[in-house]
């Protein structure tokens, strides 16, 4: 076991720790909190995996806009602990073991499947993640969805713009 | 004349056809002539083919193929040969008397009703032509069905009243059960001999077992207790008195209780070669005779008394037949066809005159008022006790005589039959015709002698009821005389009587004879001057409430089944049956109130809906053992 | 590391999102839910564009096969942080009309 594969467990273990505290936590203020550790674990796997571009822009968007943005409206509504609307206990239940049941059905697909045998992630080399290589990808071969993604930017703030205007 | 065998039948169809389509535009007058008509040149017809047969002998006309498969060959065809153009012309000749006697009896019907009486009437004598007229069993049980069916309907007549309702239902029914017999007869003798054609029936009988013959004749005889009320199957016939007299007339005197006596006589090959069912006959035969003369002397409905004088004078046809005098059967049937029939009609016409009263209690001394009717029915009475030199007493001796030969003991009760015969018919005479009248008033006012249409008919059939005998005269009396016997020979093949020494002979004749006149003169003098008005007690009660018979087959047969048909409705149609298919519907509407609140419009549970979708999705299409071993080993 | 440890990871990130999805009430919580539910798929495309570079790299030594799984993953962070601007914007205004951010008050598709 050497260094990258302590480092992937720990991280993983983190992930799904934290995933799992969003789900449970009463106050949404900690959901929120627990949801960026689980960002920095994601970005975490991906540095390990030599992505460096999307880790950062990971941190920065997800963990850094989206996630304040969240915090920025539950306080707008002062949501806490007590005025948090619980789900009938069988719906939660129920709720619960339906994904559990599907968790199993997926990884035993993947167990059997014959082509993912032998592959393997190739972690920390390979230059694909860096970001020069990913730019000349992306301004050369996909440089339409890239425009067309500003035009989308400025659909969404439009919308929001319009659906919180108060008429 | 042969070519016109078809129309026998067809004719009267036709009748019952027109007047029964028409019998909204059709006025009483073209009904009557409709009617009658057809029945009239079915009767001219019929005159025709007796000479011919009795010239040259029979005539079968084959018309088509009825039922034609691998193995069973039946053709739709007409036997005319002595014994059928006897019946033919009995059928038609006195059905044409009645048809004319009904013209005026049921003048007060409203049009239509009159109309649909003729037709009925016409098919009635349709169906009892096919029967007679048919070249195998199977047209045979055509027409007998099918005068089952008209004696429903005629009984039934006047259907607004459920009590005749109720006797047309059990006269039918009660046909059905002996027609049960009568089937299972014939499916014998289609499994055995592969063919139901007269000819080819008699001349493969001998490769029939014993055991085959006594079947199938017992069976076909159950056939015939049912049609020709012998006992136990008789009950019908007093009930079916609920008809119009002419109605009881025609078919439950003449001709439709006659079906079975031509059938056994028809059969008589495969009859005589069964002494079981020869012995069978003769002491129901004789049975019969004495249970429904012992209940006649003690009736007091003018028409009952004659129905039990039917039931008891068939019994006398089957006792000849039981005994082997198949001749002689037939020839009381030709008689007894004159002699009821006039008694009959004689009692509508005292009906109608009373203004539909029936009990004789208060009739009496109509002599006075109706002289026709009185003479004629006189005649009637001396003919069915019989006295010489009327018709019944030599078709009465004639059967009495082959008893004797067979066993004494038959004829000893054959003669105690016949003495209670004219006791009980002088008796309904005397009560009657003689002594003064018991009637009301109005009644007395009312009284007059009915018109020409019937009294016509009355007088043609006590002219035939007097000359009607002269054809049969035993050879004893005039040697070779006996027209009858040699006009049967054909067909009555096994007429094998022992021959009596003439001494003999003329003393049972005399013996029976003897017997009648004292049992008439008792009835004479005890019921002219005092009729029996109070209700009879003790054994006249037993007698007078028929033996009780009715109630015992009520308690024994018709409850129970009532009580199991009423289970079957209740429990098992209503609560079973209906239970299952309303519960089917109900468990719909259910389910689906149930099924539409899933319908809850919370997207949350849409959701988990989804969830589920996908993974019985999933494990539906990528079903191969992995996923069931790997949860497995988890578990 | 063996391509199933990535799947099973993301595998599991995916399904605590779905319970998430279902177990919850709160709305927010839901639409943060659906986030954890996007990165575990962003997750999973990056460990497969790595993948197909180390196949591709055992081949044919210098190359850039690969590159569009971590485009795609760019692309989807982009659609996602437009999704929760307008997603955010409604449940604010669904909170001014119901004071409440309870789902089970979206029941108007019952009727």
């Amino acid at each position: 076991m050497n260094v990258i594969q302590v480092l992937f467990w720990i991280l993983s273990a983190m992930a799904l720790v934290s995933a799992l505290m969003v789900l449970l936590s009463k106050n949404p203020v900690h959901s929120v909190l627990w949801l960026v550790a689980v960002f920095f674990a994601i970005s975490g796997h991906y540095i390990l995996l030599n992505a460096q571009f999307i880790a950062i822009v990971n941190l920065i968007v997800y963990a850094g806009a989206i996630m304040v943005l969240f915090l920025f409206v539950i306080m707008l509504m002062n949501l806490n602990k007590d005025t948090e609307p619980q789900k009938n206990i069988w719906m939660k239940l129920a709720g619960a073991i339906s994904a559990g049941c599907l968790l199993m059905i997926l990884v035993s697909l993947i167990k059997q499947a014959p082509e993912l045998q032998a592959k393997t992630a190739m972690m920390n080399e390979g230059g694909i993640g860096l970001i020069a290589n990913l730019g000349k990808a992306l301004f050369n071969t996909y440089v339409v969805p890239f425009e067309i993604s500003s035009i989308l930017f400025l659909s969404a703030m439009v919308g929001a713009v319009v659906i919180g205007k108060k008429d | 004349m042969s070519q016109l065998v078809y129309l026998v039948p067809l004719l009267p169809l036709a009748g019952f056809l027109i007047n029964g389509l028409l019998r909204k535009s059709l006025s009483k007058q073209a009904v009557s002539i409709i009617g009658c008509g057809v029945i009239l040149i079915a009767f001219l017809i019929s005159l025709g083919l007796f000479f011919q047969v009795k010239a040259n002998g029979p005539i079968i006309q084959t018309y088509f193929n009825f039922i034609d498969i691998k193995g069973l060959n039946i053709p739709f065809s007409f036997q005319v040969d002595a014994l059928s153009v006897l019946f033919m012309l009995i059928i038609t000749g006195v059905g044409f008397l009645i048809h004319v006697y009904s013209t005026s009896y049921m003048h007060e019907e409203s049009t239509p009703h009159f109309a649909r009486y003729f037709s009925f009437l016409n098919l009635f004598v349709f169906s009892m032509l096919l029967l007679v007229m048919g070249g195998n069993y199977l047209i045979l049980f055509l027409g007998w069905e099918g005068v089952g069916l008209c004696s429903y309907l005629l009984i039934g007549y006047w259907f607004k009243n459920t009590d005749y309702n109720y006797a047309a239902k059990k006269a039918f029914i009660m046909n059905r059960i002996g027609d049960v017999g009568f089937l299972l007869g014939i499916f014998w003798l289609v499994a055995k001999l592969g063919t139901l054609t007269y000819g080819n029936v008699f001349a493969a009988a001998g490769n029939l077992s014993a055991v085959d013959v006594t079947g199938i004749t017992i069976l076909l005889f159950i056939g015939a207790t049912g049609k020709s009320a012998q006992i136990p199957l008789y009950t019908w016939l007093p009930d079916a008195m609920a008809g119009p007299t002419p109605v009881s007339a025609l078919i439950h005197a003449a001709t439709m209780v006659t079906a079975g006596v031509y059938m056994i006589a028809r059969s008589n090959i495969l009859y005589s070669m069964s002494a079981v069912t020869e012995n069978v006959i003769a002491i129901i035969g004789i049975a019969t005779v004495l249970l429904a003369a012992t209940i006649a002397i003690k009736q007091n409905d003018i028409k009952k008394v004659l129905a039990y004088s039917t039931v008891s004078q068939l019994g006398y046809m089957f006792l000849g037949l039981g005994v082997g005098a198949y001749n002689g059967a037939v020839f009381h049937v030709m008689t007894h066809a004159f002699f009821k029939a006039l008694l009959f009609l004689g009692a509508g016409s005292v009906i109608h005159a009373m203004g539909n009263e029936q009990d004789i209690r208060k009739m009496g001394g109509l002599r006075k008022y109706m002289p026709v009717t009185h003479i004629t029915f006189l005649l009637g009475c001396l003919a069915i006790s019989g006295i010489p030199p009327f018709s019944g007493f030599f078709s009465k001796d004639e059967i009495l005589a082959a008893a004797y030969a067979k066993n004494p003991v038959l004829w000893v009760l054959g003669v105690a039959g016949a003495a209670l015969t004219a006791f009980y018919m002088f008796r309904l005479y005397a009560t009657t015709f003689l002594g003064s009248f018991r009637g009301t008033h109005d009644q007395e006012h009312h009284l007059h002698e009915s018109p020409g249409a019937i009294t016509l008919p009355l007088i043609a059939l006590a002219i035939l009821s007097l000359i009607g005998g002269w054809i049969g005269i035993p050879a004893v009396m005039i040697p070779d005389a006996n027209a009858f016997h040699h006009f049967l020979q054909p067909v009555i093949t096994t007429e094998a009587i022992a021959e009596m020494p003439h001494a003999t002979e003329w003393l049972l004749m005399a013996v029976s004879v003897a017997v009648a006149v004292i049992a008439i003169l008792i009835a004479l003098g005890k019921f002219t001057k005092r009729p029996e008005l109070n209700e009879p007690q003790g054994l006249g009660g037993f007698l007078a409430h028929k033996w009780y018979i009715d109630e015992l087959y009520d308690a024994v047969i018709v409850n129970p089944l009532n009580a199991l048909a009423g289970f079957f409705k209740n429990i098992i149609e209503k609560s079973g049956i209906d239970g299952i298919v309303n519960g089917v519907g109900r468990f719909i509407l259910y389910s689906s109130r149930q099924v539409r609140l899933v319908q809850s419009g919370q997207v949350g549970s849409y959701i988990l809906f989804m969830v589920l979708a996908i993974i019985v999705l999933v494990l539906i299409w990528i079903n191969d053992g992995y996923i069931y071993t790997y949860l497995s080993k988890i578990f | 590391m063996p391509i199933q440890y990535y799947i099973y990871l993301s595998l599991a990130l995916f399904c605590i999102g779905i319970a998430g999805v279902l177990t919850r009430r709160n709305a927010i919580i839901i639409f943060m839910s659906v986030e954890l539910m996007l990165n575990a798929v962003n997750l999973l495309l990056v460990a497969f564009s790595k993948m197909h570079h180390a196949v591709a790299t055992a081949v044919d030594k210098v190359n850039n096969v690969g590159t569009d799984g971590q485009i795609f993953v760019f692309f989807v962070m982009v659609v996602a942080a437009a999704e929760v601007s307008v997603g955010l914007a409604i449940i604010v205004m669904m909170y001014r009309n119901a004071h409440s951010v309870d789902v089970n008050f979206l029941n108007r598709l019952k009727n």
